[in-house]
């Protein structure tokens, strides 16, 4: 490794850091003035990546030159903005009261609907943008050739962060930011007006979500992917620097920018792993990040389980439901086995997320990596040592108990919308490794050939025994729930100071949860694989973990039965409308943020809510 | 004469459990008003509610003879009423000048705007301070601060909350100095105070509330007549 490598792997993480500043840099602003974490900022770094690609070479037609090329980044960053300022006037501002489990929500509502909307608009295909005139020839350094647009986007990272410095810092409009940062409602009663100051921030930081995606053009591909990738790096660097914090954000770039360069030198397939351990060790020192402050919290949580009288025959309907449930595979239909055979997995899924949400108030956005690792867990068994199913489940179940154990141990640290981004960013480095470590998990193949032994082969034996697993997890959670330990969570989740003053260690109940949470989980994930005898990465994915957190959602986080409710609706609507529309995420998304916006404060909240409106 | 603020029938919930009944007390222009009470008998909340800031219903909530009731706060403040709040709420992480700014409205008619040089004027050890950062002041320096900030956006009126309380003996002298001072430039001032000595100093009218009641409303010369009400609502 000699001298000149070094110096051009250095160059090359400043350019990535830099592009990862310009775009995180926007995330972070808006967050620290409207404490909302938009979800949708990759998807409006996608959509400027989009929009440039589409728009620079339309200009460059137009008249070639720098000058083209350049103005064209420059409005397409701004087309990026004005959807930003549309998205906060429609959306944003009727949920800055809500829980931040229905923000976030809210705003994966505006993911979906613009993954749809960009495929409408600018087709399916990737498109690479045109190489920036006069930047087209490398430059040389010490000896070897690096490109020549590197060396500008390193130049941009600064440029953008000294324009923000100067905007925050010099302007009046800075100033106000910063105030509002602190204390809205004192802003408020200054005589400032929010609302436009929050459609100024929201412009601003879509403006650098574009900029940065229209940057990329030359670099990457336009794709649809890349509203997922960029958004789960930018939670880390905000995550990292300090949410609300743009030196914060600049700095964990850099390193991150550095470790990338380097790391791909001893883990040549996975980056984000040693991104991950960098995460790990500032939390650990800093749980707020760099420059971040435990005050800069996001806003409430949502109402969760709370003690309600059993009801009458409560058992004895629960027991009917089994009962009939258990019935079913008389009427042999297969298709109807399949479907219930995945709507009692998924039901099992959402139930162990609603002993983390409902119960325990940590708003997990990466539940998907325990499904994953269940079911990579059982697998990559049978896979590698030939194992039969039922050495395979149990497998699986610690896989996934361990996976939880380990990135519960340091979440738990954590509250609020830092674990949310936290939980959701370590789903994705478990994605990323089953991804890109072909060799053993068979990257975005998978693995196939994960069948269940001989006795539960047919489709009604797997359906029963899917069944009866699932019944007696969540009767072991229900347990739990309802327990010394299910109350101390409870306690914790209303109020962490007051459960740590009576003598509840908050920290280990918490992670205890969480290991429990991922082994019911990890059941789920297993009982998926078999039923479908195969896995792939898409288990481990964002939209599996949103899919548990829209079950609960729909079925009201508020009670135990609320899960089991939702993931039968929610997948009897996608079997029902999946087929007739090519839309089904725009449907989704849209259903999602209507949900939110008409019970903001959850099913039972808003009930509770008009209880009290009449009292 | 009409009232500057005018409130009847104000009443404010925290939940369930309502904590205003029916206040009703006027503000003119140019006077000072008291309202006394103890901890906890509804000061703040009544500062609140008139600023929108906590959930409230009323008969009459009216502002320069228009109803305010139900408008956003910054609506409210940009009348021309302004709120100094009881933990003084300074923008830690801004510097002096820097909470002035955000704290500055365009001027009213028939009144000199108050500029950040005018405010350094009455409160001198600010203008030493400029480049300070709100975290880095005393409480009394902060209160000061709060007071400058509001008086920024030229108002015709303050809510001054408990400006007196954990402040140094000698800053609560000042403080009245500047509230006399404000009084003298027209600006009316309801002042919730705890401390009836300090009130009675400066204000010209009293009101006493007490669970969220108004006990009595007078002169100040009336209020400090009556030792049997300081001892029963004030427990001194």
């Amino acid at each position: 490794m000699d001298l000149s490598f070094v110096a051009i792997q250095a160059l090359n993480g400043l350019a990535s850091a830099s592009s990862l500043f310009i775009t995180a840099c926007g995330l972070t602003l808006v967050f620290g003035v409207t404490r909302i974490v938009n979800f949708a900022h990759g998807s409006l770094y996608m959509v400027g990546a989009f929009t440039a690609a589409t728009l620079v070479p339309w200009m460059l037609e137009l008249w070639f030159g720098p000058v083209s090329f350049w103005l064209g980044i420059v409005i397409s960053a701004l087309i990026v903005g004005l959807l930003g300022v549309v998205i906060e006037v429609l959306l944003l501002r009727r949920i800055y009261g809500a829980p931040e489990l229905f923000q976030l929500l809210a705003t994966f509502g505006i993911v979906l609907v613009l993954q749809d909307l960009v495929v409408q608009i600018f087709g399916p295909q990737d498109i690479l943008g045109p190489r920036a005139p006069g930047l087209r020839a490398p430059v040389e350094i010490l000896g070897r050739r690096f490109p020549s647009y590197e060396l500008v986007l390193i130049a941009a990272g600064p440029a953008v962060l000294a324009a923000v410095w100067f905007v925050l810092r010099k302007t009046r409009f800075g100033t106000l930011i910063r105030a509002a940062t602190q204390d809205r409602e004192m802003v408020a009663a200054l005589g400032v007006n929010q609302a436009l100051l929050f459609t100024g921030t929201l412009f601003l930081g879509a403006f650098l979500a574009g900029l940065g995606g229209a940057l990329q053009i030359p670099r990457v591909a336009a794709n649809t992917g890349m509203d997922l990738s960029i958004i789960a790096e930018c939670f880390v660097v905000t995550v990292v620097g300090g949410m609300g914090s743009v030196p914060g954000a600049f700095l964990a770039a850099l390193i991150i920018g550095q470790l990338q360069a380097f790391g791909i030198l001893i883990f040549p397939k996975s980056t984000l792993v040693v991104v991950f351990l960098l995460m790990a060790v500032v939390l650990a020192i800093r749980p707020y990040g760099f420059f971040g402050r435990p005050e800069i919290l996001g806003g409430t949580h949502a109402v969760g389980i709370a003690s309600r009288k059993p009801m009458a025959r409560g058992t004895l309907l629960a027991t009917i439901g089994i009962v009939l449930l258990a019935c079913l595979p008389l009427i042999g239909d297969p298709y109807l086995l399949k479907v219930a055979t995945e709507i009692l997995v998924f039901a099992l899924f959402a139930f162990s997320l609603q002993l983390l949400i409902g119960v325990g108030g940590l708003v997990s956005f990466g539940h998907a990596a325990f499904f994953g690792l269940g079911a990579y867990g059982s697998a990559l068994t049978v896979k590698w040592l030939g194992a039969p199913m039922e050495a395979a489940f149990p497998a699986g179940l610690l896989l996934a108990a361990l996976g939880a154990a380990l990135i519960g141990a340091f979440v738990v640290r954590l509250s609020g919308i830092y674990l949310a981004m936290m939980t959701l960013a370590a789903a994705q480095i478990l994605y990323a490794i089953a991804f890109q470590w072909v060799e053993v998990t068979g990257g975005d193949n998978g693995i196939v050939g994960v069948w269940p032994s001989n006795w539960v082969a047919g489709r009604s034996a797997y359906y029963l025994l899917t069944l009866a697993l699932t019944v007696i997890t969540v009767l072991f959670l229900k347990k739990i729930i309802e327990s010394p330990f299910g109350y101390a969570l409870r306690a914790a989740r209303d109020s962490e100071p007051r459960a740590e003053a009576i003598g509840i260690a908050v920290r280990q109940q918490r992670w205890l949860a969480f290991i429990l949470a991922g082994a019911g989980a990890g059941i789920a994930g297993s009982l998926y694989a078999f039923s479908r005898g195969s896995v792939d990465p898409s288990l481990l994915g964002i939209p599996t973990s949103v899919d548990a957190l829209t079950m609960l959602l729909l079925g009201g986080i508020q009670t135990i039965a609320g899960p089991l409710a939702g993931s039968a609706v929610l997948h009897i609507l996608r079997d029902q409308i999946m087929p007739l529309t090519s839309l089904w995420r725009l449907f989704l998304g849209l259903s999602i943020i209507g949900m939110v916006l008409v019970f903001p404060r959850g099913l039972v909240g808003t009930i509770r809510q008009w209880g009290e409106d009449r009292a | 004469m009409t009232p500057l603020l005018d409130i009847q029938g104000l009443s404010a919930s925290y939940g369930r459990a309502q904590v205003l009944f029916d206040i009703s007390l006027q503000l003119h222009p140019g006077e000072v008003v008291a309202l006394i009470g103890r901890n906890g008998a509804g000061k703040t909340t009544t500062l609140k509610a008139i600023l929108g800031l906590v959930i409230a219903r009323a008969e009459r909530l009216a502002f320069k003879g228009q109803s305010i009731a139900g408008l956003p706060t910054y609506r409210i403040a940009r009348l021309g009423l302004g709120y100094v709040a009881e933990d003084r709420r300074i923008f830690t992480d801004l510097t002096v000048e820097e909470n002035l700014e955000v704290g500055r409205q365009a001027q009213r008619a028939g009144r000199s705007p108050w500029s950040r040089e005018r405010l350094f004027g009455l409160f001198p050890n600010l203008a030493e301070m400029r480049g300070r950062r709100g975290s880095q002041m005393s409480g009394g320096e902060q209160q000061m601060l709060a007071i400058a900030r509001t008086l920024m956006g030229n108002p015709d009126a303050i809510l001054l909350d408990e400006p007196s309380e954990g402040i140094a003996p000698v800053i609560v002298q000042a403080m009245a100095e500047v509230i006399r001072a404000m009084k003298a430039e027209g600006v009316a001032v309801l002042l919730s105070e705890q401390n009836w000595a300090f009130a009675a100093a400066i204000g010209d009218r009293a009101c006493v509330i007490e669970r969220g009641t108004i006990r009595f409303a007078g002169p100040m010369a009336d209020f400090l007549a009556d030792e049997a009400l300081r001892a029963e609502t004030l427990g001194v």
